[in-house]
């Protein structure tokens, strides 16, 4: 497809409605009390099994949540769902890099002592 | 075309710059700004969780430790309140919702709708900065300084800068406002508060990721 394409960058005035706007308020709000949930879950002391499970897996349920949350704003309410996609492209591209550099970075200092 | 409609459609076309990729050119330079931006960010977070866990005084994010307070040391509790800055966050993500309705309301001429939404997210946005005022003002006097250990530095850093881009977002979308009650901002001129928005839902996914890694991730 081309990313120039005038249906592609006409389709920018096809915007959701209110009521989809109103649907994913609602679901941003749930990912946010599910992750404040969690780690309360993993805070508290004598929640058994559960708060030991929730305790181990915190990190990748707070990544996930948030990359769902951060995924919805992006596509719904910043409109790249419906923009033309080279919106998208120059979004998506330095947010990988920007991943690349967070990873590297902590994989770099986890195997350099800065306190020697 | 009636001839009124055709006068209506140049006008339209003299708004928008020209680019021979009938692209907008105001969004395609705000895009690329945020493309940048995500990289000043990453470098943030990336120097915050680098420096986690390794500060050698308090006080501290979690638990408790010892620190030097009014010149003594002595025990301090862990530092961070959750539920204020849940409730921040969740204004926050609110002032998102907002901001989409007050564009959708100046894409089909609704003023009333557009002038309300836009004050609701001006004002949720001057809450969360006060949140985050009273957040500093009050780790402050819980003996975290700037330069207090790692964790001080990294979080005013990190926090910091994103509290200056809401203050900005808050001035820009306030001017969009004081344009739309003056009337000047016309269904054809919609992609002026468009492009605050994006700034506005940019600083709203920055602490989408900002919340978790630094408030929630022990």
């Amino acid at each position: 497809m081309d990313l120039l394409d005038p249906r592609v960058v006409h389709k920018e005035h096809t915007h959701p409605t209110a009521g989809l706007y109103l649907r994913i308020a609602v679901v941003l709000f749930i990912l946010t009390a599910l992750e404040v949930a969690a780690y309360e879950v993993a805070r508290r002391e004598g929640m058994g099994p559960l708060g030991e499970a929730v305790g181990r897996l915190l990190v990748p349920i707070l990544v996930l949540l948030s990359a769902a949350k951060f995924a919805l704003v992006a596509m719904f309410y910043m409109h790249l769902k419906q923009d033309a996609k080279i919106f998208s492209g120059l979004f998506v591209f330095p947010l990988l890099i920007a991943v690349v550099l967070v990873v590297a970075l902590i994989a770099l200092f986890s195997v350099v002592h800065l306190v020697p | 075309m009636s001839a009124a409609d055709a006068h209506a459609e140049t006008i339209y076309h003299d708004e928008l710059p020209s680019a021979y990729t009938g692209l907008d050119t105001r969004k395609l330079a705000i895009w690329t700004f945020i493309g940048s931006e995500c990289l000043f960010f990453a470098s943030l977070i990336s120097t915050y969780l680098v420096y986690k866990g390794k500060s050698l005084v308090g006080p501290l994010p979690h638990q408790e430790s010892q620190c030097m307070l009014h010149g003594q040391l002595q025990q301090c509790g862990a530092i961070f309140e959750i539920p204020l800055v849940t409730f921040g966050t969740a204004v926050l993500l609110f002032s998102s919702f907002f901001v989409v309705l007050a564009l959708n309301g100046a894409q089909t001429g609704n003023r009333k709708r557009l002038i309300g939404w836009l004050g609701a997210t001006v004002l949720a946005g001057l809450f969360f900065i006060g949140m985050q005022v009273y957040e500093f003002y009050h780790f402050y006097h819980k003996g975290l300084g700037y330069t207090t250990n790692l964790f001080g530095s990294t979080f005013y850093t990190l926090t910091g800068f994103h509290g200056s881009h809401v203050t900005l977002g808050v001035i820009w979308l306030a001017t969009v406002l004081v344009l739309a009650i003056r009337g000047k901002l016309p269904p054809r001129k919609a992609v002026n508060l468009e492009l605050a928005a994006l700034y506005w839902h940019f600083v709203d996914v920055v602490w989408i990721v900002i919340f978790p890694t630094v408030y929630l991730m022990r």
